[in-house]
């Protein structure tokens, strides 16, 4: 694979013109990844899942170049037509379409980023491998006070003939003052066996609200990681939801740095799994300053031989007093051969909090199917209401009314 | 200064030393002193090789690194393997032959032997460094066909039991430190219960490390027969000193048919003064195998010393229908570091197990629960429930979680909470409106916290115990 991504690479830097920043940006990130590789089970927040092995398994040898002069077919994309919405697409880690038709043009910005000269935050060797292969990414700001008329819907679809390719793709958003985004990931693929690997940056201003749902509903052969690096100041409110069910392999990360006093994060994640997919949600909230809340509501229902990973941290600094830490996963395994694997995590240097964690994992309780079926409910339904009931109270979370209904729409769940 | 010298000295109780001239193998960890070792024990040439065995092993090892607490790195080379009182190089055939000034030490510890054997009807395995003083109460056990005597007898007089069971639940190839005491171990305690007998007394070692450098290499087994049961008590107290030393002991306990072990401890070595110098390093390898069906193992302890506790106390539930316990209290002041917790390892059908832990950190300590609860796919039916609470006094100590959960077994369940918190201004205030003063009430709330662990201790133990949660936050409030 080292040959591999060494020969693309080569070829990504002389068929693109890069600046010398730039160029020296990618080159520092393809070094570290070079150095650290896909990560493993070595490695503790991979422990449940070790992606290279993963990859190996589900996809083989990896390609990683992509020609970003070559237009992408975005016409044969399914979009969603039960709610109106702006609009990016992205295919193959190329954005192909920005589209904020229903906004004031006045108020959104949309910049064509340079890289940055040094890397930031080294986060893990994923963020190296994205920020080398990945085409210009682009910021966009929501200007002060301005609340978006209609969500975002970013779709995330492959070319059909594009395979066993690894795809990066970022976007950085800026939440000014008092603005309010409402943001849907959808995945479409249109092809199998590919590595997406997508990564989000989020500054939320003072008193700015984000909530980004991602929905990866569409069954599909697909290895997909996604990193939400999410930074809130003060009254900032950020709601992550996650239907993880689709892909062949997903782990979502979301790492929340609640810098500002009265700033909160929601977490909350469906696992739906089916066959032999291999989900995981990895969550890092950072309470830094006193008077932060976070509340992680996580529940799974696996079938078959699937598996399910939840590692979720609460990390609350010595200055963060008057934390509001909370936890809570439950997962019905239906099947044998299916696994459920938590790791709830807390490390507390401040005194004055409150912050608990509870997960707990088992069969469906028999004595409700019982109940249901002496009413006159055969196995199967009193099956289906019993999960509908359990999942029905993630999505309840869910504070924004037409998504709520779109999601329930998309999971059949009735109220 | 020389006053305030003496008077930091007196902090810990127990800080005194004998100055009973040590026999010492040469420094540093090679072949000849695993020789020398096994040699001055007269021991079996199958041990030696095991021994050798486990050496070889070690050299391939790296010393774990993923803990919350580090220290600095350990020269191996730079330890003494193994330490005996001169005097001892000759058995005592009874406790009159035993040298004064070592009786002289428990009596400052407060275990006097005599007294303790008439009036606990405890029997008493001392470990004073690394050989067996004197074992007492032998003949009442030995009545009912207990053994219960030092590792170093069972392999001269039981070495078919010694050779069935030593290394079955630890094995040579496990961890860095486990494997460095397979290597290296000295002397610990073996108890046999045959099968049917309820062993009629708790089983108690005090053990106490002297002898500056010295790391103490234990090594306990402990084997319970079909239908049987024991409770065994383990307790601490070191002497201060300002190096680290470094403790690394290996507990194997197995658990036949319908057999039940109890095992319960109270640590309380020196932990380091108040701006964290010296102390212990207790790096302590303790596993169950409950072998049988319905077997049970229980670890109850209660963590107070040592500069650094790493230790996870397991169960493997391998027989049908066994059970695994864990009750935790692990306090934590000053500068003193705790990793500790559980795993929990259920293979056999209807496994239950059940964890409770309480942390409790205070002044500038770091205190980890770090616990592990596997059902594997075959384990139907099994059961768990954890418990972790933490709380924190003042806002320079940490206290953490770090559970590990999997399950692979659809009719297994899992239930796992976990709380952290401070002792509340309104619970304070209402136990000094009633008379007790800052510290005392403290005192209280915490062993209320802590009940349901001191609950599972022996009536001996609970007391000592929950005089111990009291001293190790003296200077903790205000």
């Amino acid at each position: 694979m080292e040959e591999q991504l060494k020969i693309d690479f080569e070829k990504k830097l002389k068929d693109f013109s890069y600046s010398d920043q730039e160029k020296k940006f990618k080159e520092t990130n393809f070094k570290e990844f070079l150095k650290n590789g896909f990560p493993n089970r070595k490695l503790e927040n991979w422990k449940f899942s070790d992606l290279n092995q993963i990859i190996k398994n589900n996809i083989g040898e990896l390609t990683f170049y992509n020609d970003y002069k070559k237009e992408n077919q975005i016409d044969k994309i399914e979009l969603i037509s039960e709610l109106e919405h702006n609009k990016i697409i992205i295919v193959d880690g190329k954005i192909e379409k920005i589209d904020f038709k229903f906004e004031d043009k006045d108020k959104i910005d949309v910049l064509v980023e340079q890289s940055e000269e040094t890397i930031k935050e080294n986060i893990n060797s994923l963020i190296n491998l994205n920020n080398a292969f990945s085409n210009k990414f682009c910021k966009i700001i929501i200007k002060k006070n301005y609340s978006l008329k209609k969500p975002l819907i970013i779709y995330h679809s492959t070319n059909k003939n594009t395979q066993s390719k690894n795809t990066n793709s970022r976007i950085d958003f800026k939440l000014e003052e008092n603005a309010c985004l409402r943001l849907i990931d959808i995945f479409k693929d249109n092809s199998e066996k590919n590595f997406l690997n997508i990564y989000y940056n989020f500054e939320l201003d003072k008193s700015s609200i984000l909530k980004n749902y991602k929905i990866d509903k569409a069954i599909n052969n697909n290895v997909k990681y996604s990193y939400n690096n999410v930074k809130q100041e003060a009254n900032s409110i950020s709601e992550t939801f996650i239907l993880s069910s689709g892909s062949k392999f997903f782990k979502n990360e979301i790492n929340c740095d609640l810098q500002g006093q009265h700033s909160s994060a929601f977490v909350n994640g469906i696992f739906d799994l089916d066959d032999e997919n291999h989900h995981e949600i990895k969550s890092n909230i950072n309470h830094l300053v006193e008077n932060t809340k976070s509340y992680q509501l996580v529940k799974s229902v696996l079938e078959k031989k699937s598996k399910a990973v939840y590692q979720g941290k609460i990390f609350v600094s010595s200055e963060a007093q008057k934390t509001d830490g909370y936890q809570l996963s439950n997962a019905i395994l239906l099947s044998e051969n299916s696994e459920f694997n938590a790791k709830p995590e807390l490390e507390i240097y401040a005194d004055d909090v409150k912050c608990s964690h509870g997960s707990s994992s088992g069969s469906l309780d028999e004595n409700s199917i019982f109940y249901l079926m002496s009413r006159g409910l055969n196995y199967k339904e009193a099956k289906k209401l019993l999960i509908n009931g359990f999942l029905l109270d993630v999505i309840e979370k869910i504070t924004d009314e037409e998504i709520k209904n779109l999601i329930k729409d998309l999971l059949g769940v009735k109220q | 200064m020389r006053d305030k010298q003496i008077e930091d000295l007196k902090d810990y109780k127990y800080g005194f030393s004998t100055d009973i001239e040590n026999f010492k193998a040469p420094k540093g960890l090679n072949e000849d002193v695993i020789k020398f070792i096994s040699n001055i024990k007269k021991e079996p040439k199958w041990l030696l090789e095991w021994r050798l065995k486990a050496f070889e092993r070690l050299k391939v090892l790296k010393e774990p690194d993923w803990q919350k607490p580090k220290y600095p790195k350990i020269d191996y080379q730079d330890l003494y393997y193994y330490s005996a009182p001169k005097s001892f190089k000759d058995k005592p055939k009874s406790l009159d032959e035993l040298d004064p000034k070592l009786l002289e030490t428990y009596q400052k510890l407060g275990i006097p032997l005599n007294e303790q054997k008439r009036l606990n009807g405890i029997a008493v395995d001392a470990v004073f460094d690394s050989v067996s003083v004197a074992t007492t109460f032998k003949e009442t056990l030995t009545k009912q066909g207990i053994i219960f005597c030092s590792i170093s007898e069972a392999v001269q007089k039981h070495p078919e039991l010694v050779k069935k069971y030593l290394g079955t639940v630890i094995p040579l190839t496990d961890h860095f430190f486990a494997t460095l005491n397979s290597a290296v171990f000295t002397d610990g305690s073996f108890v046999y219960i045959p099968p049917g007998v309820r062993c009629p007394m708790e089983l108690s070692t005090y053990f106490r490390i002297n002898a500056s450098d010295t790391g103490q290499f234990e090594r306990t087994l402990i084997i319970a027969d079909k239908g049987s049961y024991v409770s065994y008590l383990e307790g601490c107290t070191a002497p201060m000193r300002d190096e680290n030393q470094l403790h690394a002991a290996n507990v194997e306990l197995i658990a036949l048919d319908d057999a039940e072990i109890k095992y319960s401890t109270v640590q309380n070595w020196y932990p380091g003064d108040k701006d964290g110098k010296g102390g212990i390093y207790n790096f302590v390898t303790k596993r169950g195998l409950c072998k049988g069906k319905n077997s049970k193992i229980s670890w109850t302890q209660v963590e107070t010393g040592s500069a650094i506790t790493w230790k996870y106390p397991s169960c493997i539930l391998k027989g049908d229908n066994s059970i695994g316990e864990f009750y935790s209290i692990a306090i934590t002041n000053n500068h003193q570091k705790a990793d500790t917790g559980t795993k929990m390892i259920h293979l056999g059908k209807n496994t239950k197990s059940k964890i409770i832990s309480k942390g409790i950190s205070a002044g500038f300590s770091d205190m980890t629960y770090r616990g592990l609860v596997d059902i594997s796919p075959k384990a139907t039916n099994s059961n768990n429930f954890t418990q972790c609470d933490s709380l924190l006094m003042g806002n320079k100590c940490g206290a953490h979680t770090v559970p590990y959960i999997k399950n692979k077994n659809s009719d297994s369940n899992i239930a796992h909470e976990a709380t952290t918190s401070k002792i509340s201004e309104e619970q304070l205030h209402y136990c000094q409106q009633r008379g007790l003063n800052p510290e005392e009430a403290v005192g209280l709330i915490v062993n209320g916290f802590c009940k349901e662990v001191l609950q599972q201790l022996p009536m001996e133990f609970a007391v000592e115990a929950q005089k111990l949660v009291g001293i190790s936050l003296e200077g903790s409030v205000g």
